[in-house]
């Protein structure tokens, strides 16, 4: 780089491009939050998508699964899970784990009560209704 | 070493690469998991090991960082640490929460450890790489309030150069950014969004700060480079890192509810987001070049090197792979994601560590740089774990991208596990790539070890 291009100057152009970056990201955080509510489904928070959303984290169930393409990359989907499966599937899913089948990837058994089981497939409703773009392409996620 | 008060980084090196090679051999259990899926189960659940290899990694780079921090500042302030006594302590309180949190997830059920722990005080829990327990998220707050205190005295007291001010900006917007994860609102939207505030603003922000400040330093020292020239270089990658890497966030926003500007936003930001990798490969290579020196540290000129292609390989062209929003649609959530996080967590953050640790250690250890035998074992131990992850990498995008076509574009889509069967041939050979990795890391410890006919420091 030439000489007339000082350490200084290079120091000055970091902080105004950060700075305004920062506001700019800022006010699309602000514009993200208002327009929110029309594509959150947040309508539909009840208290028991919220005891669902709960009993996901203390299960560490996102350890193996991703949500909206976010998590591990070890076990199915889930964002999608409630349309591809139904709620009773889930359901018995849920309490047949471990399959203990050879070789095969395991799921381990978290002992929900059936009021636990119902809030899980509440809270898989609720995420399959957010506004995602269309993501997942398809069904299996 | 110029200042006594530099040896306090020693422990913090040493405890890094311990958590490192847990970190590893966590991630060959996983591995093998892929493919055995009932290996270790249900001792060992892949969540549980996942949890374990992704922690170990940030504590570990925590670690090199402050490490890297308590060498660097005395240094660069041409002044004493303000307290290596609480240095000293902030280690081992940082050590104790560490190791505690990790005999947590191994031996107690999660959700047991959350009722144990104080989560229905506050739920923090249960959220990729922010699965810490509460006690150990405000230690973790703590302990980073105690050394930005130790490192801005020291600051404050002597020379404030451009590498400690870039430097302590970005341990800043570590801690600052760290304080979202306390923030879990209950709708999902809301969640993910203030999620990336931590995990996007940190690898792809603010961390970026603190591997430009530590590769500028190593490059001072080891090519004797004019400092003015240095850090001007310094600030035009860090500027374009913030310019692109900020409202590069957008790419994490095409499909998790919000608004559909983001994923033009998303991709027009992020898709420049390799420009500041590639000014760093060639900062790197340039300084080198034009050298004024010949340093006897030929390993740590390489892993300086090394970082700026990897982190250019890693975090810009796998990066850039699936960041257009078109293309993320397809790739979002798949092996693709895992093979870029791997080689940019290497590339960048790895790498930048183990330069700086190149460097300082054997200066630590009273001489300006290992013997012969012991770099030459050093500069092999950095082509298996490079190659080795590089073809990780490949393997896992081969089976990236076959998941990809089989579970989303073909005709008749087949299901998840449906998929991961077609595909385990690629997991076989990702977890060969991964055992290489394991050999290339024993190499590099035995070189610590390795004495031989040095000069002191």
């Amino acid at each position: 780089m030439s000489t007339s291009f000082t350490a200084s100057m290079a120091r000055n152009i970091f902080y105004g491009g950060s700075v305004f970056c920062v506001l700019l990201f800022l006010a699309l955080t602000f514009d993200t939050t208002r327009t929110l509510p029309g594509r959150d489904n947040s309508a539909n928070l009840t208290p028991a998508v919220v005891r669902g959303k709960h009993l996901w984290e203390v299960n560490n169930c996102i350890g193996c699964h991703t949500l909206l393409g976010e998590g591990a990359y070890f076990a199915p989907e889930l964002g999608n899970v409630y349309l591809r499966r139904g709620p009773e599937f889930i359901k018995i899913w849920m309490k047949a784990q471990p399959t203990g089948s050879p070789g095969r990837r395991q799921m381990p058994q978290f002992n929900l009560s059936d009021d636990e089981l119902n809030d899980m497939v509440e809270f898989f409703k609720y995420v399959s209704e957010i506004d995602t773009n269309n993501w997942p392409p398809n069904i299996e996620g | 070493m110029q200042f006594r008060s530099q040896a306090v980084a020693k422990p913090y090196f040493i405890a890094a690469l311990a958590l490192f090679t847990g970190q590893i051999l966590f991630g060959l259990i996983m591995g093998l998991q892929y493919v055995v899926g009932d290996f270790l189960f249900p001792l060992i659940p892949f969540n549980v090991a996942r949890m374990v290899h992704t922690n170990l990694l940030i504590v570990w780079l925590l670690f090199g960082f402050m490490g890297a921090s308590y060498y660097l500042v005395p240094e660069e302030a041409e002044t004493e640490l303000w307290s290596p006594k609480l240095a000293i302590v902030t280690f081992w309180v940082f050590l104790a929460a560490g190791a505690l949190t990790v005999l947590g997830y191994l031996l107690v059920p999660y959700a047991a450890l959350a009722k144990l722990t104080g989560n229905d005080l506050l739920n923090t829990m249960g959220r990729e790489f922010l699965e810490q327990p509460l006690p150990t998220k405000v230690g973790i707050v703590i302990v980073a309030l105690a050394f930005l205190f130790n490192i801005g005295m020291t600051l404050l007291k002597g020379r404030k150069t451009a590498i400690s001010l870039v430097l302590v900006l970005g341990l800043l917007g570590l801690a600052v950014l760290f304080l979202f994860s306390f923030y879990n609102p209950a709708n999902v939207v809301k969640d993910k969004f203030y999620w990336w505030w931590v995990v996007h603003l940190w690898v792809e922000g603010v961390w970026e700060l603190i591997l430009g400040a530590i590769l500028a330093f190593v490059l001072i020292k080891v090519t004797g480079v004019d400092r003015e020239v240095i850090e001007k270089w310094l600030y035009v990658i860090i500027t374009l890192t913030l310019i692109t890497g900020i409202l590069g966030t957008g790419h994490h926003y095409y499909w998790i509810g919000t608004p559909e500007y983001w994923l033009w936003i998303g991709s027009v930001f992020s898709a420049l987001e390799p420009i500041p990798f590639f000014a760093m490969t060639v900062f790197a290579f340039n300084m080198v070049n034009r050298r004024r020196r010949e340093h006897p540290n030929k390993a740590a000129t390489l892993w300086a090197l090394g970082t700026g292609v990897l982190s250019f390989l890693g975090a810009g062209l796998w990066g850039f792979m699936h960041t257009l929003s078109p293309v993320n649609y397809y790739t979002h959530g798949t092996q693709i994601t895992a093979a870029h996080g791997h080689l940019s967590f290497y590339g960048a953050y790895v790498a930048v560590v183990l330069t700086m640790i190149s460097y300082a250690m054997p200066v630590m250890r009273g001489r300006q740089a290992n013997s012969n035998t012991a770099q030459v074992v050093e500069i092999w131990s950095f082509w298996l774990m490079s190659v080795s992850m590089f073809l990780m990498v490949l393997f896992l995008t081969g089976a990236g991208i076959l998941q990809v076509w089989l579970q989303r574009v073909s005709e008749t889509p087949l299901s998840f596990m449906g998929v991961q069967d077609q595909i385990s041939l690629f997991y076989w050979m990702r977890e060969g790539a991964g055992l290489v990795f394991l050999v290339g890391l024993i190499a590099y410890l035995s070189s610590f070890f390795i004495k031989g006919e040095t000069r002191a420091a």
